[in-house]
């Protein structure tokens, strides 16, 4: 049950995040996909040892998150969510990697330096990911797909998932407290029920399937997804696109922590 | 303007299951007349709606729109002047804004952009919730998302409307707003409901359904009004026609 | 498990998205030749029931745990392997948009392992000739448990190997392979179960349901060679435009595991062990090189991009500059924050 609330308010939030203005939201969906893409790519092409060398990559999220007025909280607590799993991964590193590195004068397993890196690649990308969403919406998603000539059909039956999840999840949830409600027991479903309890929503799915068809058909529907024509992308789109690319290329290229490091310790001459 | 006729002729029509939902219908509707049509559960309103609209082929008989008997090659055409709004509007909100969701049936006709827009705002407006365009469906109260399906067929400009249970589920300021909207039409409308003070209220006229069959069409005093007629339907008269149970008086 | 960005380079990333659109560009060729409007609104809301039936906690007999469901093999069943895989992947989109789960690059991975592998191998092959033209309530059961374990345990190999290759972890094959297929045996059990317990319920229910969805689906056989084919071709281009993208870059983006894969086919010493051994070996080349030798090799750049030396003066300049940028990115994010409050408050 808690699951399917979290999942509920979840996307709730995301969709309305999305429905707010600012300068980042006005930006044509396009750009933020393309500019969040080449972030992560360049993101993930650090080697595994790479920690404070990608540090520069939080400029990105910082500056979206800023300038959209995006919350901190919904982002912390998905990101909490996800954490463990890319955590557990990042844990074993030390067991498994002999070699070590001497940090100020410790010696530790450089596998610490991979489950860093991994943590750090993790949130990073998790974190642009979600202001993704938060500043574009699923209409946007929908919209950029479009435009780089994903199929009608693909995009439309994307978007009618997006659409019917809000609306299965409260199903979904009824049903289950009908059974909780009669089980006067855990919120895990016994394995008699499992059948019954899906397959009842799965039948009124596929009824609605059918209701949904028809009322598409009755307003004209004939397979061919229409949708209004977008706006094009405009410089500022462009520009937006260039300048994140180009810091993204640049941090990837010099290592600012370790220039900074050497100019405020005088080290490395 | 009698060429916008709907008639419906001797229909007959049975699911797969074996079950014989419409049972030999016929009727003829003017246009711009407004008619409910009212019956116990399971009287085959949904059933007899879907035959109207060709979601369903019946059996037997025939329906007539405009002169034009419907079948498979005409429907497309036919449709564009029908405007059904279910009896979920989760069935009928199936974009994720209210505005896509108004533009659909326009753009599906392949009207130029502009005039799409032109039509969203209007019918928005007429059911009042323009300022909801931009709403995801799954952000809107019951009573907004029956407004917002009704707008989404009357972007289409329909000559008939047919609407099964619009009153359903909602609060009786919604329902008051919704039967305010509904009054403010001029096109010809055929609505099912289990509300009958509504239907007393919107309709002239009133077909009573029973296991599929016409037991009675009339004017909709007339009908509502007779007591046996009704509780052979299954049926009970409009609470605003009922007696007083204070005060035991009858009204008229 | 989703594959996440944080273990996967951009090659691997790459190759992946691109054997991904390759098979989605084929369903919904597929899905359309059909003709068949009623379809996209059946898997749009498929889609939608799948993704609130994995929020449902199903507590495992016998043990104090609970699972979930993939959803991979009921939307192969009652969708057929082209819609299935189609509807799949929106779930997959919308979860790595709205949860985060695994992330945009990772993305191409999770769609293949989890979609791929149940729609166009475990279901075509083991499926559908297991249940044949019958239904019966026993072989439902068995033929959805051992397809949704196949489905899985190709899923979770598939996770493995896109770890490996990206080489962005310490964690060597045996013990990943040990880790990871049990566990999906596990899931894959729960998955057949619960598939199988749904699937009878609408056969018993609504026969008419699966009839229909075992004939749509007898109008295409799929063609599997073919899609492997055309697959392998799209992967091994990919691969290709990629490892000359990085040869011809040698110090832009980490392509190394082009260069081990590459090598990799030319030594045909068939225990696949030794060969992933060996692939271990060599991503474990670097840091070795770079940290113990860091001493006497001239710090190209190169070199000063693995920035952990043994030089302990380099590690404090690193940390110092480290915690300059984390400051500068914060100050940046606090301006930004008074700027908007300065223009609200004037608006
Ligand atoms: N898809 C179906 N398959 C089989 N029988 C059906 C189906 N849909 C409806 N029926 C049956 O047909 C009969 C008429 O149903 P219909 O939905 O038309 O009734 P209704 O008058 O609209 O009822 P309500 O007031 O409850 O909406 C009912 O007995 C119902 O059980
Ligand atoms: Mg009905």
């Amino acid at each position: 049950m808690s699951n399917i609330v979290n999942a509920m308010y979840n996307i709730r939030q995301f969709d309305e995040l999305a429905r707010r203005d600012s300068l980042i939201h006005r930006m044509h969906p396009l750009a933020k996909l393309l500019a969040t893409l080449v972030y992560t790519v360049l993101l993930v092409s650090y080697d595994k040892y790479a920690t404070i060398a990608l540090l520069p990559f939080v400029f990105f999220p910082v500056y979206v998150a800023a300038a959209a007025k995006i919350p901190l909280e919904p982002l912390l607590k998905r990101l909490l969510y996800i954490e463990p799993m890319i955590v557990g991964i990042g844990l074993l590193n030390p067991l498994f990697d002999h070699g070590t590195v001497v940090v100020l004068g410790y010696a530790i397993s450089s596998g610490w330096l991979i489950f860093l890196s991994i943590f750090l690649k993790g949130t990073l990308a998790v974190t642009s990911a979600l202001l993704l969403i938060a500043t574009t919406g699923m209409d946007g998603v929908a919209l950029s797909l479009r435009k780089l000539m994903v199929p009608k059909i693909f995009v439309l039956q994307m978007m009618l998932t997006y659409r019917y999840i809000s609306v299965l999840l409260e199903e979904a949830a009824r049903t289950v407290q009908a059974y909780d409600l009669r089980a006067f027991s855990s919120q895990r479903l016994k394995r008699e029920v499992w059948g019954p309890l899906l397959g009842q929503i799965l039948i009124r799915t596929m009824d609605r399937a059918q209701r949904i068809y028809d009322a598409m058909c009755l307003r004209g529907f004939s397979g061919e997804y229409c949708i209004g024509k977008a706006a094009r992308p405009g410089w500022k789109d462009i520009i937006y696109v260039m300048t994140w690319g180009v810091l993204s290329a640049a941090f990837r290229g010099i290592n600012l922590p370790l220039w900074l490091g050497n100019l405020l310790t005088g080290a490395g001459k | 303007m009698s060429h916008h006729i709907t008639e419906g002729k001797d229909l007959f029509y049975a699911y797969p299951d074996g079950h014989q939902a419409v049972n030999g219908i016929s009727f003829r509707i003017h246009h711009g007349e407004s008619v409910g049509i009212i019956g116990a559960n399971g009287a085959g309103k949904s059933t007899l709606l879907m035959l109207l609209t060709g979601i369903l082929m019946p059996a037997n008989g025939e329906v007539i729109i405009g002169e034009v008997r419907l079948n498979k090659d005409n429907m497309a055409m036919i449709r564009q002047r029908l405007g059904m709004v279910f009896q979920n509007p989760d069935d009928q909100l199936f974009m994720t804004t209210v505005h896509d969701d108004v533009a659909f049936g326009p753009r599906n006709l392949k009207i130029d952009e502009p005039q799409v827009e032109q039509r969203v705002v209007s019918a928005l407006e007429q059911v009042g919730i323009l300022h909801l365009k931009d709403r995801a469906p799954f952000h809107l109260s019951a009573g907004e998302k029956r407004a917002a399906a009704i707008a989404s067929v009357l972007s289409l400009m329909p000559d008939i409307l047919i609407l099964d249970e619009p009153t359903s589920s909602l609060d009786p300021k919604s329902r008051r707003r919704l039967m305010k909207i509904l009054g403010g039409f001029e096109h010809t409308k055929i609505i099912t409901s289990h509300d009958l003070d509504m239907v007393l209220d919107i309709c002239q006229r009133v077909i009573v359904m029973k296991d599929g069959q016409a037991i009675a069409d009339g004017p909709a005093k007339g009908v509502l009004t007779n007591k046996v007629l009704m509780e052979e339907a299954g049926l009970e008269m409009p609470l605003s026609l009922q007696g007083c149970p204070v005060c035991g008086g009858e009204k008229t | 498990m989703h594959m996440a960005d944080a273990l996967i380079s951009p090659a691997v990333g790459a190759t992946m998205w691109a054997a991904t659109a390759g098979a989605a560009a084929y369903s919904i060729k597929k899905v359309q030749s059909k003709l068949d409007d009623k379809k996209i609104p059946l898997m749009g809301v498929m889609g939608a029931f799948i993704f609130a039936a994995q929020m449902i906690n199903f507590s495992i007999p016998g043990t104090g745990s609970s699972g979930h469901l993939g959803g991979g093999l009921i939307l192969a069943i009652l969708l057929g392997p082209y819609a299935g895989f189609l509807a799949m992947a929106s779930i997959l989109i919308i979860q790595a948009l709205f949860f985060a789960d695994g992330g945009l690059l990772a993305l191409g991975c999770n769609i293949f392992n989890l979609g791929f592998f149940t729609c166009f191998v475990a279901y075509p092959l083991v499926y559908k000739n297991m249940i044949g033209k019958e239904f019966f309530a026993k072989r439902i059961i068995i033929a959805s448990m051992v397809t949704a374990i196949i489905g899985l345990q190709l899923g979770a190999f598939g996770v493995v190997l896109e770890t490996l290759f990206s080489g962005k972890t310490e964690l060597p094959f045996s013990s990943f392979v040990l880790l990871m297929q049990p566990i999906h045996l596990a899931i894959g059990i729960v998955e057949g179960l619960v598939t199988a317990a749904a699937v009878s319920f609408v056969w018993k229910a609504r026969p008419e349901i699966m009839e229909k969805a075992a004939l749509n689906q007898a109008l295409g056989a799929l063609p599997i060679k073919k899609v492997m084919i055309g697959l392998a071709a799209i992967a091994v281009f990919t691969g290709a435009v990629l490892s000359w993208f990085a040869s011809s870059h040698p110090d832009g983006l980490e392509w190394s595991m082009f260069k081990t894969s590459g090598k990799e086919e030319l030594e045909a010493s068939g225990n696949i062990h030794q060969k992933l051994a060996a692939i271990q070996g060599e991503t474990a080349f670097l840091p070795d090189y770079g940290f113990k030798a860091a001493g006497k090799i001239e710090p190209t750049e190169e070199q000063t991009e693995k920035w952990p030396a043994v030089n302990g003066g380099t590690s404090l300049s690193g940390l110092v500059g480290g915690m300059m940028t984390l400051l500068l990115a914060a100050f940046m994010g606090f301006i930004i924050n008074v700027k908007n409050k300065v223009k609200k408050r004037s608006e």
